[in-house]
């Protein structure tokens, strides 16, 4: 089952200039369960979506929100010359296609 | 006596639960009108708006511009201004004009003097300037005061020089300020968005963690519900929490919606650091009191012994221009990716005969690759792309010139297999050039370590 069939939100934005992070959100505890077990959004794997080393992503459970959060630093500072998503609102594609 | 000090005795009198009301968490982009008279037909003791953001980038701040369009500006404040002064209750906006700096204080003070004339409101307003002096900056990173943080590189002498706007985020204690000197109406520069609304109940004793929490999500109107949106909301804060309630009866405030909204815009949902000290949310509970309304307690506080600010600085890097255009030819497309950098060859080639390259020029194909930060491997060549040129160059003129070069030899240029002789883009109108005005980066991103937070704000009070 691929994360955007699971998921009910998946985003992204910036926290900060410098900082990525992304969202994803369940319906339900068991889908959140389901995908918090997974090794589909740990920090080795999105690593390797985003291509930074897995030591540069942070991945936070955060069973409340019934969500995990991912954060890792932008390539480029928000606005920086040659950045291409200000706001880093469409950065979550690479994340929908993963498989949980 | 002014409404700051009507509120504060009324409740310090007989002791009560606040209610606030989050009216807009963006002002200048409306606020629709049913939420917000629900919202004031339950006679919240303040109205408190949040105006701008670091999100929108570094040009608002470096330009001294708002990014909301004056016309709205002024209706939003007119809005918010009339009801405070209906119910005589403090009205409270921070980050004035999109970016708070000197400029967008100036600007926004201008629309509500041009407003309380017009409609005959007479009130009692404290505005803070949130600029750093560039003097006292200066000590302070030579003194070691100046501290770099999310990988930012250490601040330069040249940078805190050759900014065009440094700003700090002031935190609630200047706010309390403001409220402690009996006003009706308080504007602030840039400024926490919690100092918006904490600053109240702080005055009045309630925990500071209950009412930082609730700070932190009221300032984003009702986006905390589900479905989210921008309708205000209504937040009433006791000694032991507070609820929630959108103003929109199609939004519901759900224990999980909340809950989730501590993520939003945040690299940690458990912690959120403020001048004067650390909101801790990781004891917080989230328990539903109807199917609309949700009652959050748990969150603490701690102080801290070094006070910070969060400084934010924009700097021009010079004028920015752009040619826009489109394809469809499946062997331009292709070869993208080579023609591309060999039609910047020429271009510098052209226009820098007798001097030295002193622009830059970025090439995004829509399409392909204009979007995404990392674009994986062996995707497929997409039927039509957009592709936008981007020059920043010392001037106006010079920027034009590039792209405008760019724009006729990208047309006209050959390569290997060229079927479509005639042209390689297609323009949806002309001139696909456009100049954008000056552009600019952050130069400041950095945490001043101060004995007293709120010191370096100055405030004025005036009668409008």
């Amino acid at each position: 089952m691929k994360l955007s069939d699971i998921a009910q939100v998946v985003r992204s934005k910036n926290a900060g200039p410098r900082r990525l992070t992304l969202d994803v959100m369940f319906a339900t505890d068991a889908d959140y369960q389901r995908v918090a077990q997974s090794p589909g959004l740990g920090a080795e794997n999105v690593g390797r979506l985003y291509g930074v080393p897995a030591s540069a992503v942070t991945v936070i459970p955060y069973p409340a929100g019934r969500a995990i959060k991912i954060v890792m630093a932008r390539a480029i500072m928000a606005g920086d010359p040659g950045d291409v998503d200000v706001y880093g609102a469409q950065q979550h594609a690479p994340l929908l296609g993963v498989e949980i | 006596m002014s409404a700051s000090g009507r509120v504060l005795a009324e409740v310090r009198r007989a002791r009560r639960p606040l209610l606030l009301m989050g009216a807009s968490g963006q002002l200048g982009y409306g606020i629709p009108t049913p939420g917000f008279n629900a919202g004031l037909a339950r006679k919240p003791d303040m109205i408190g708006c949040d105006m701008g953001s670091i999100d929108i980038g570094p040009t608002y701040l470096g330009k001294g511009e708002m990014a909301t369009s004056p016309e709205a500006t002024r209706r939003d404040l007119r809005k918010v201004l009339t009801a405070a002064r209906a119910l005589d209750v403090p009205l409270i906006i921070g980050s004035a004009g999109s970016a708070g700096a000197g400029p967008h204080l100036d600007a926004t003070l201008a629309m509500i003097r041009e407003i309380a004339r017009a409609d005959g409101l007479r009130f009692r307003m404290a505005s803070i300037r949130a600029d750093i002096d560039r003097g006292a900056l200066l000590r302070a990173a030579r003194a070691g005061q100046v501290v770099s943080f999310d990988d930012m590189p250490d601040l330069t002498e040249d940078d805190i020089i050759q900014s065009s706007q440094i700003v700090g985020q002031m935190g609630t204690g200047v706010f309390r300020r403001a409220l402690e000197a009996d006003v009706d109406v308080v504007i602030a520069g840039r400024a926490c968005d919690t100092g918006i609304f904490a600053a109240l109940p702080m005055l009045l004793g309630f925990p500071t963690g209950l009412a930082m929490h609730m700070a932190k999500i009221i300032e984003c109107g009702s986006l905390c519900c589900v479905p989210g949106g921008r309708d205000p909301i209504l937040a009433t804060l006791d000694d032991g929490g507070f609820i929630l309630e959108s103003t929109n009866p199609e939004r519901a405030a759900t224990p999980t919606s909340v809950a989730a909204h501590s993520l939003y815009e945040q690299s940690d949902p458990f912690t959120v650091h403020e001048p004067e000290g650390m909101l801790d949310l990781s004891a917080a509970r989230y328990e539903a009191v109807d199917a609309r309304r949700t009652r959050v307690s748990g969150a603490t506080w701690r102080d801290t012994d070094q006070p910070t600010i969060k400084m934010e600085g924009a700097r021009m890097i010079g004028e920015r221009a752009v040619l826009m255009a489109g394809a469809a030819d499946p062997r331009f497309i292709a070869r993208s990716k080579e023609i591309l950098p060999k039609l910047s060859d020429l271009v510098r080639d052209l226009v820098c005969e007798d001097q030295a390259q002193d622009y830059t020029l970025r090439w995004r194909v829509y399409g392909v690759d204009g979007v995404r930060m990392v674009v994986p491997p062996n995707e497929p060549t997409p039927g039509e792309v957009f592709i936008m040129g981007e020059c920043i160059a010392p001037t106006r003129e010079r920027a034009a010139e590039v792209v405008r070069t760019c724009k006729q030899y990208l047309l006209h240029f050959g390569y290997p297999g060229r079927l479509s002789t005639a042209g390689n883009l297609a323009f949806p109108f002309t001139p696909p050039e456009v100049s954008l005005g000056p552009a600019y980066r952050f130069s400041v991103y950095h945490l001043l370590k101060l004995d007293d937070a709120d010191a370096i704000f100055p405030m004025t009070v005036e009668d409008v």
